[in-house]
């Protein structure tokens, strides 16, 4: 008989790495995965021939990356893609990991949606609720924080908080794409895309690759780093109204207090012992929510919580450091994942929480994960 | 290049559905055998697995649970009319439907208020269930 449990503090992230982010049409998915792939190998200085294992998510074929990097891996996973995927590829390499399918797992993130001018709805996605105009994630993001206004008294200025501490964050940051400061006046300023939603609530769109490689604690000691392990993780999805994408009508409230038990009972710790959070944040309202599900507050409280900078350094919960998606770059979770990794080894600089020991990552979302990150 | 409003995408399983539509008939699929009730229709019922499934008459009222306002338009054909409604109905019935708000905007509503379904031709072969308030 096994139980997930067993994986507390067996696995580690041993190298990190991201392209730059922004706009670049001159290259294309490959290009950007292969040089986050070499940025990666670099930090960790691990002989690439010995990655016997390879996960790609937003790539179009996995077979082709492969070949760039000249690997011959025995494990091979492509992740579709979408936001959501990132913990999950990275639970799904732990244990292969563990079970011994490969030693050491690349995971390779691209994204070049900015150059190819996505636009996440209309004719792109189909759905069953296209003939009233209902399209996009943001508008599903935008039907949940409206009903949690309605039911909570929860306020945009609240919501502008988000924003406002993410953009702060992302100022802090060499890599990240928006440093202008904004404020929550900019916030209730902004231009609404779907209304109670504005621009500020929106994450960007731009081009960037992220990698991670893990292997096991035992390996992760021969290699450059100190390693960062996985302490806890949590899963459950939510399928019931997958027919409104991206929509849950209880905002992934139980599911991701699911996620909350299942991920700090494997780690042994609870949320006052959190002293970085990085949420996945595709919109500002899925952090409110993600606050909520994993107990730092109670249920329809998370817009007083994050009053007053709670969110900032300096902060009482100092959350998407990098600037997440609303202000760094729209690495879908993997920028978050690699930031906490960062933060736990103390590479932050003037964005580095201090004394980061336990950096948790959470993304609410019809698949529902939660990871927590330890020095190893 | 101007694209024109998405129709319904019709097959096999939803035809019912827009058939009762435009006849004036809301109605959401129903298991011949467990009686569980959703939309949009399904190969199988997710109740029991029942592949003996009907398309059956419902109250056609509803509550709001929530609603937004688009202010972009991701199709040319919704260019017009911005910024328009979408709202999530709750119906009596119990599945949630996505439609529009006709009647009233949506803020003079409150959430929890009740709607009524009423239908509108988009043409000859097509009818839209909207909601009203009720
Ligand atoms: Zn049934």
């Amino acid at each position: 008989m096994s139980d997930f449990r067993k994986l507390k503090d067996r696995i580690a992230v041993v190298g990190v790495g991201n392209t730059s982010y922004g706009n670049f049409p001159h290259t294309d998915d490959y290009g950007l995965g292969a040089e986050a792939f070499r940025r990666a190998i670099a930090d960790c200085g691990l002989d690439k021939n010995k990655v016997d294992g390879l996960g790609v998510c937003r790539l179009p074929y996995y077979a082709r990356m492969g070949e760039i990097l000249g690997l011959a891996p025995r494990w091979t996973v492509q992740f579709p893609p979408h936001g959501r995927m990132s913990a999950m590829a990275i639970i799904e390499a732990a244990a292969a990991l563990e079970a011994g399918l490969c030693d050491y797992a690349a995971l390779i993130y691209a994204n070049i949606g900015r150059s190819r001018r996505v636009n996440y709805g209309g004719e792109e996605s189909p759905g069953v609720w296209d003939p009233f105009g209902f399209t996009s994630p943001g508008a599903a993001h935008a039907l949940m924080f409206q009903r949690h206004r309605a039911l909570y008294g929860t306020t945009t200025r609240q919501l502008a908080e988000v924003s406002v501490a993410f953009r702060h964050h992302a100022g802090l940051n060499p890599d990240a794409v928006m440093k202008q400061p904004i404020t929550i006046d900019d916030h209730e300023a902004a231009r609404p895309i779907t209304e109670p939603l504005r621009l500020l609530d929106y994450c960007l769109i731009n081009d960037g690759a992220v990698c991670l490689i893990l292997t096991t604690k035992e390996r992760a000691r021969d290699l450059k780093q100190q390693p960062v392990l996985i302490s806890g993780f949590g899963a459950r999805e939510a399928y019931r109204q997958s027919s409104i994408a991206n929509f849950d009508l209880n905002f992934w409230y139980d599911e991701v207090r699911d996620v909350a038990a299942q991920t700090y009972g494997m780690a042994g710790v609870g949320p006052q012992d959190v002293d970085a959070l990085m949420c996945y944040d595709n919109f500002s309202p899925t952090v409110l929510f993600s606050l909520e599900g994993l107990g730092f507050c109670g249920q329809g409280e998370s817009g007083s919580f994050v009053e007053g900078g709670t969110l900032r350094l300096g902060g009482k919960l100092p959350t998407n450091t990098d600037g997440g998606h609303l202000s760094c770059s729209y690495m879908q979770g993997w920028a978050l994942n690699v930031e906490a990794v960062r933060q736990i080894r103390g590479q932050c600089g003037e964005r580095q929480v201090k004394d980061a020991e336990v950096v948790q990552f959470v993304a609410a979302t019809p698949c529902s994960r939660s990871i927590i990150y330890t020095p190893g | 290049m101007s694209t024109p409003k998405p129709r319904p995408h019709i097959d096999t399983i939803s035809q019912g559905f827009w058939d009762a539509a435009r006849e004036g008939r809301l109605t959401v699929q129903r298991c011949d055998d467990c009686a569980h009730q959703h939309y949009p229709g399904t190969p199988v019922c997710p109740n029991c697995l029942s592949d003996k499934q009907s398309w059956a008459p419902v109250s056609g009222r509803g509550t709001l649970l929530s609603w937004v306002r688009f202010h972009r338009a991701y199709w040319d054909g919704f260019r017009d009319e911005l910024p328009y409604n979408v709202i999530l109905v709750g119906l009596e019935e119990g599945p949630l439907m996505l439609s529009n708000l006709i009647g009233a905007e949506p803020e003079a509503l409150k959430i929890g208020d009740p709607l009524q379904v009423s239908f509108e031709a988009m043409d000859e072969a097509t009818t839209l269930p909207k909601f009203r308030p009720a």
